[in-house]
């Protein structure tokens, strides 16, 4: 639990994202390697190394999805890889659409965008459920909620990733970065 | 002898301090396609050190190199060992800069295919190598302004600079001879500027169009901290971009009008270029410009209309407009959570530009501060920050592009994203795939596509010396870290032994260390020039300082107490000192100055003795 240490933070799912964000600025304000610039190599390298922590660790604590993917994955679990079973018409429906819409069928964009919009509303219903598992579990410890929530982010990662497909298909600006780098 | 004297007598200052033992300033640069500047963190805030400096490098026959303003005007007497917009070919690989050479005059040497080498006259130079001729130039402004010798720079790159341009700028910091503390973005140095002298709170987007490139940051200000939350752009995207539209409509022009092709004729399109430059800049304050050239006894005349120039550059801004839609998208904000737009590079005094930033934003861009200056000026803040001068201030940066791996198919996995605030980390653990491999070799690419063949390269990393075993048994673990310069640095440990491991690197553009290295020998030898000028003009402005002492002392009621012999010792001195000013012999100028210390000694010592006189007369004994 690096991360929740380098903030100084017992190691709990739900966090406050104001204390949190005063924490980093704190500690950023000690660590930056800007305050090391005259300083030996030894602490110049220790300040490099303990603000990239810090800075990885915030980053991946601020967002509520990331963290508990860090806090599962300490307790050794992973994400599952797999659709979940009750989605798999429904997926495929989108991929027809997405399909059709490729091809130039220009009716399939409607679909394709209240397919997404349904989507998107099953996001939004799995953070609320999230937020909810996250209080049950620092109050328990309980490792049948642990595995809930493992169960409730891989659904949200593979819809997310559907969304973005969607977006991506109705070249939503912005959602698309094809930035290459040049 | 007479420096045991001056210590005893702290109250006067004649100068004559020495100047190479000073600590010496941490100079901000902001090294520009089109113009550079140096400027310096005073108690009063940020000041630019001496004039614009055209990034403009040219090189005599007789192989002497010259940079800035005479360098400008050798773009039209000598083109062809002349070059310009040199910071487009920064880390670049001659595969990639094929675009450039339709538009650009550059001469590739030949064997440029591992690392890039221009022409100039006899001479051949990597760009790093030219952009330090820039950098040697502003370190010489800036020495003969501050009176000290400068060894330490904070550089401005844009921020969407990868990891090559970015070494390649440092490189060029340290064959100039400075020590590179620090890269900034240049958005951010002007947020920097910015929020020092208007703002401490809110969130600022800064649109940053300078000659050559397209910078989009947006920034939360609180308390000091200035969080950059996402930046975006194009490294080649600017107003030598707009030049290039008007050029070919004039070359166009000339071709029907005269029946002559001058795009051959590189003096021609130069002048050219100046003329339409020159029409571009009047359309920021008229509604009509004319752009006009005289050359071999004929003259050519385009009137262009403010409408006609919106709609040739519409496409450019259009593009600038993509880009910053597409930060909001990463910021995570509203259109209306952005308080204010701030609006830096030469090419934002265009009305266009300006309109359009203001519909998207829905904020009113500022332009009060000096959009040629706010970048320089913000670099100073940071080297500020650096030296401890500039207290409660702290910048927290992103990477402005993912970094990832190769991985099976030629696909990229992705390990730190971009838009996440440096400095920044990630370990991966690697293995063999075949019973008895000794070395493992990383592919390390910068982009957002999802193929490697659409990302840049950035280098490859070989881990060697594993010992035999069966695949799949060695363990290595890889840490990829970006340092707050936004350049990537690796290193590997063996899990097994737990030993650092060996990591040789292949920088996919730029140099080796080996070859920067061998640069900044051979810049010593050119240095040992500029040494003996830079000793020359040290000694003048002691001499100013002590002239200047001299002449304000003169003015004292105590001169008046002393013998004519003593006045005229000193009016001997002065004038001897004058006499060897302007010679290029930096001992005897400080043999002089030594000589009117002297002169000027029992002076001080009346002066001081006066002045405390005065305090005692002037204060109650028993207060």
């Amino acid at each position: 639990m690096e991360y929740y240490q380098v903030l100084g933070l017992e190691p709990k799912l739900s966090l406050d994202p104001e204390d949190l964000k005063q924490r980093f600025y704190g500690r950023s304000r000690l660590w930056h390697p800007d305050r090391f610039i005259h300083a030996n190599p030894l602490e110049r390298e220790r300040a490099l190394d303990m603000t990239a922590l810090l800075n990885d660790a915030f980053r991946t604590l601020r967002e509520p999805a990331s963290r508990a993917e860090y806090f599962l994955k300490q307790h050794g679990l992973e994400l599952s890889k797999d659709p979940p079973p009750e989605l798999l018409e429904e997926v495929f429906d989108l991929n027809l659409m997405m399909e059709e819409l490729r091809e130039g069928d220009n009716s399939a964009r409607r679909d394709l965008e209240s397919a997404r919009d349904r989507f998107a509303g099953m996001l939004a219903q799995i953070d609320a459920e999230l937020q909810e598992l996250f209080a049950g579990y620092d109050l328990s410890q309980s490792r049948e909620i642990l595995d809930e929530i493992q169960q409730a982010l891989s659904r949200r990662r593979y819809i997310s990733n559907l969304v973005r497909d969607a977006n991506k298909e109705l070249n939503v600006p912005g959602t698309s970065h094809s930035n290459a780098a040049n | 002898m007479s420096q045991e004297l001056r210590t005893a007598m702290p109250q006067i200052d004649f100068g004559n301090r020495d100047l190479s033992q000073t600590a010496g300033k941490i100079v901000g640069i902001d090294l520009g396609t089109t113009n550079s500047l140096v400027a310096v963190m005073e108690l009063t805030g940020p000041r630019i050190l001496s004039g614009i400096v055209p990034s403009v490098v040219s090189v005599k026959p007789s192989g002497e190199v010259f940079a800035g303003r005479d360098a400008r005007e050798a773009l039209i007497s000598h083109p062809e060992r002349t070059v310009y917009s040199v910071k487009r070919l920064m880390g670049r690989g001659l595969a990639d800069i094929q675009d450039e050479l339709k538009l650009f005059p550059f001469r590739v040497a030949e064997a440029s295919e591992s690392v890039l080498r221009l022409r100039l006259g006899e001479a051949v130079m990597t760009p790093p190598e030219i952009s330090a001729h820039i950098l040697r130039k502003l370190k010489l402004d800036a020495e003969a302004a501050l009176g000290e010798t400068v060894t330490q720079a904070v550089i401005t790159v844009p921020a969407y600079f990868n990891d090559a341009q970015r070494q390649a700028t440092k490189d060029a910091g340290r064959i100039a001879g400075l020590e590179v503390l620090r890269l900034v973005n240049e958005p951010t140095a002007a947020a920097l500027a910015y929020g020092l002298d208007k703002r401490k709170q809110g969130v600022v987007a800064v649109y940053d169009l300078g000659g050559g490139t397209f910078d989009i940051s947006i920034l939360r200000l609180h308390d000091g901290i200035f969080e950059v939350l996402a930046t975006n752009g194009d490294t080649h995207l600017g107003g030598d971009d707009i030049d290039h539209l008007l050029l070919a409509i004039s070359l166009e022009d000339i071709r029907s009008e005269w029946g002559e092709d001058l795009s051959g004729d590189s003096a021609a399109v130069q002048l050219l270029r100046r003329a339409v430059i020159q029409a571009k800049e009047e359309l920021s304050f008229v509604p009509q410009a004319t752009i006009d050239l005289e050359y071999g006894g004929k003259r050519y005349q385009r009137n262009i209309a403010i409408d006609l120039f919106d709609r040739l550059i519409q496409p450019i801004v259009e593009r600038t407009l993509t880009r910053c839609r597409a930060c909001l998208e990463d910021s995570k904000l509203q259109v209306d959570e952005i308080d204010e737009v701030v609006m830096v590079g030469g090419s934002t005094r265009i009305p266009l530009v300006r309109a359009e930033v203001e519909k998207l934003f829905r904020a009113r861009p500022h332009t009060e501060l000096n959009p040629d200056e706010v970048v320089a000026l913000g670099a100073a803040v940071q080297a500020g920050i650096l030296s401890g001068d500039v207290k409660d201030h702290l910048l927290l940066d992103v990477t402005p592009l993912s970094l990832g791996i190769e991985t099976m198919g030629g696909l990229v996995s992705k390990l730190i994203h971009r838009n996440s605030t440096i400095p920044a980390s990630a370990t991966e653990t690697f293995t063999t795939g075949v019973d008895g491999q000794t070395n493992v070799l990383i592919h390390v690419v910068q982009g957002e596509r999802e193929l490697v063949k659409d990302c840049r390269s950035l280098a490859r990393f070989d881990l060697k010396g594993i010992a035999p075993m069966p695949a799949g048994l060695a363990r290595i673990e890889v840490r990829f870290l970006i340092d707050a310069n936004g350049i990537l640095n690796v290193t590997a440990r063996d899990l097994r032994t737990g030993k650092e491991h060996s990591v040789e690197v292949k920088p996919s553009y730029g140099l080796t260390d080996e070859q920067v290295e061998a640069m900044i020998l051979e810049s010593f030898e050119k240095a040992a020039e500029d040494f003996a000028a830079r000793q020359v003009r040290e000694a003048q402005v002691e001499a100013d300082a002590v002239l200047s002492a001299t002449e304000r002392a003169r003015k004292e009621p105590g001169y008046f107490e002393l013998s004519e012999e003593e006045r005229a010792a000193i009016d001997r001195a002065v004038n001897e000192l004058l006499v060897v000013y302007h010679g290029d012999d930096h001992a005897l100028i400080r043999a002089k100055i030594d000589q009117l210390d002297v002169a000027t000694q029992k002076l001080a010592e009346i002066i001081i003795n006066r002045a405390v006189g005065t305090a005692l007369k002037g204060t109650p004994v028993d207060g």
